[in-house]
């Protein structure tokens, strides 16, 4: 099989264009605009220049020694976590905002959960001119209060979601009803391969560039593909961006999803924010609200590449706690001097649990950001573990 | 492919040839005392009246319909119950139920048209499914005699909006502006020229709603629309004074359209 342009939007059952009316012109605009902008060789150059000048990628891949040896296996960081901005999601950032100005748009709208997208949203629009809106549920906005000051510094306004959980659900919504109101002149920057056709089609292309890298960089390391690719999921579009250098080949794909957001694992599909997809909900179809340590991975759905993935047995789904998810944080930290987000520390924690499972093997995880967002955060998570504990606050 | 015209469509296609015009009001189903609310808006004059299946994720409200969803589903309103509810009502007026498309899908698309179709209910308005997405729900409305209401923005083509007008079926509902539910200070100039655009391609009646939030407002964009939709206006009044609040906000509506 090949990851390509989906079937009428489509990716087997799932994903769509399940979109209120004043969006459906919008998204078709996007997707000629899109089409056209990504076999236009002019456009593609000025994103890789600013992919490498500016967001400094290739990003490397590093073998971590000692955690391997404790493990019993051959771990690699795909090092996500070094791009300018601390992740992944520049590089679907740069892409949007090119494409927005392209488009003739003048503001940016955004979602975030963690931040870290809506801090590299903020950042494009501060260097191509753009205005920016960033929507943030105000639970993440607490917890992730260093990023919302970011954000301000780089010239964005950051708007509280206060509906339902507060979270990137509704950081979501929100921002789908500001570009209702603006669509004429705002390009809705999604940050992950989730909502209407063609965001989880586009969103891919622009994170396809990790798997590029990280199939030539196991080439020369291992002389092959890595056994298993690993990456959390919250939308999916790291996890879509290291899996496409390696779908047509025989490594297995492992997605990781938080046990308290876990779509694949507790959902049934659904349809919300533009898509079918997987999706958690009630026997009635009203949306569950999920529940993790991690900010970008708070979210009841999945992105519907990933659904496909799973249906069809090519990729799968684990879940993992908190509490694992901590003790991956600190391990990695304290082992390789590698302060990882609590995001990508999720598929770290499942690599620990299923070292029995992969011994032997190599393993690529694609660290799809840096952990300084998070510091804070942990230091009130491990002050109360320790005080628990009665002990200095170390596990694992 | 025209056949005859469903409840909602005939209660709508009299008012506008007595040369009247129509007042369909919305309401959150599970919100207080709710069935009050449908019945003093049909006694207060309505044509038909829309009514709210709450979604936990309503994408295409604003603040006052999501808080009337967020109570509902706080008090454990659920879709069934909202159903089984309009069934037992006899308030003369047909009815149209308004919900988000996962409801349905979650419920079974079959299953959701008979269900409506057994309980009297005569269509279905559900907004994040535009015209693309709709096939496999309006061949089950179909089938069942549910007449399946389509959404038509004023950022559609005219081709795009002759495509809406003929698969719609009971009313076209003309979006009034470009945004969420609520009332506004004044009649936004884009919803006058979507009911013209729409009123030049369709014989089906033409109602506009979204920002249409007082008499006045409606009795302008009625100048050129067949009738009008007023959501956020009517439920706000729910929340704050309860059904005879509501019944003397349409009975002003009707007194504006009369
Ligand atoms: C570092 C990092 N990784 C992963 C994610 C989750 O997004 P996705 O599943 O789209 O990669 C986020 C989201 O905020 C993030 O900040």
């Amino acid at each position: 099989m090949t990851m390509a342009e989906p079937v009428g939007g489509r990716f087997g059952d799932f994903g769509g264009r399940y979109v209120p009316e004043p969006l459906v012109p919008a998204c078709e605009e996007l997707e000629a605009a899109f089409r056209s902008a990504w076999a236009d060789e002019g456009f593609r150059g000025e994103l890789n220049q600013l992919l490498a000048d500016y967001a400094g990628r290739p990003s490397p891949l590093t073998e971590c020694h000692r955690l391997s040896e404790d493990m019993g296996l051959r771990l690699l960081l795909k090092r996500e976590d070094l791009n300018h901005t601390g992740s992944h999601k520049i590089n679907n950032v740069l892409g949007q905002t090119l494409l927005a100005v392209r488009m003739g748009k003048t503001r940016l709208v955004a979602e975030t959960g963690a931040g870290q997208h809506g801090v590299a949203t903020a950042t494009a629009a501060a260097l191509l001119g753009l205005e920016c809106v960033v929507y943030m549920g105000e639970v993440d906005m607490e917890r992730q209060a260093l990023n919302v000051f970011r954000m301000q510094l780089l010239g964005a306004e950051v708007r509280s979601a206060v509906s339902g959980s507060r979270t990137l659900k509704d950081a979501i919504n929100e921002a789908m009803r500001d570009w209702v109101a603006t669509v004429e002149s705002s390009h809705y920057c999604l940050g992950s391969v989730m909502g209407p056709h063609p965001y989880p089609w586009m969103v891919r292309e622009l994170h396809r560039v990790i798997g590029d890298e990280a199939r030539e960089q196991c080439r020369q390391l291992l002389g092959s593909d890595p056994d298993v690719v690993t990456a959390c999921v919250g939308g999916g579009s790291n996890a879509i961006g290291i899996f496409s250098g390696f779908v047509d080949g025989d490594a297995a794909l492992v997605g990781v999803e938080p046990a308290g957001g876990a779509a694949i694992g507790r959902g049934v599909p659904g349809v919300v924010h533009g898509s079918k997809s997987f999706l958690m909900q009630d026997e009635h179809g009203q949306v569950l609200e999920a529940e993790s340590i991690s900010a970008g991975l708070d979210y009841p759905g999945i992105g519907p590449e990933h659904s496909h993935l799973a249906a069809i047995g090519r990729a799968r789904y684990e879940s993992v706690t908190d509490d694992e998810v901590v003790a991956a944080f600190e391990l990695l930290s304290r082992t390789e001097g590698i302060i990882p987000a609590l995001e990508p520390a999720h598929a770290l924690a499942w690599v620990s649990r299923a070292r029995g499972e992969l011994a032997g093997k190599s393993v690529l995880l694609n660290l799809s950001g840096r952990g300084d967002k998070d510091v804070d955060q942990m230091m009130g998570r491990l002050a109360v573990d320790a005080s628990a504990n009665g002990d200095d606050g170390r596990s694992g | 492919m025209s056949t005859e015209p469903g409840a909602l469509e005939a209660a709508l296609r009299a008012r506008r040839s007595q040369g009247g015009k129509a007042m369909v009001p919305y309401l959150t189903g599970g919100l207080g005392d709710w069935q009050a609310g449908l019945a003093a808006a049909a006694d207060a004059g309505a044509d038909a009246i829309e009514v709210g299946i709450p979604f936990s994720d309503p994408v295409i409200d604003g603040p006052v319909i999501q808080e009337a969803n967020d109570r509902a589903l706080a008090d454990g309103i659920t879709p069934l119950a909202v159903l089984d509810e309009l069934g037992r009502l006899d308030i003369g007026v047909p009815l149209a139920v308004m919900t988000y498309y996962n409801i349905v899908f979650r419920f079974g698309l079959e299953r959701f048209a008979s269900v409506l179709a057994e309980r009297g209910v005569a269509a279905a308005i559900l907004p994040d499914l535009p015209l693309e997405e709709a096939g496999p729900w309006a061949e089950a409305a179909d089938a069942a005699g549910v007449e399946t209401v389509l959404l038509a923005a004023p950022t559609a083509s005219d081709e795009r909006l002759g495509r809406i007008c003929s698969r719609t079926r009971g009313f076209v509902y003309g979006v009034g502006l470009l945004g969420v539910t609520g009332v506004r200070d004044e009649l936004a100039s884009s919803a006058v020229v979507m009911a013209g655009r729409l009123k030049q391609m369709t014989d089906v009646p033409v109602l506009v709603g979204v920002g249409v939030g007082t008499p006045e407002q409606a009795e302008e964009v009625c100048r050129v629309a067949d009738g009008a939709v007023v959501g956020s206006a009517v439920v706000r009044r729910m929340m704050d004074g309860g059904p005879a609040a509501v019944g003397e906000l349409v009975g002003r509506f009707r007194k504006a359209l009369d």
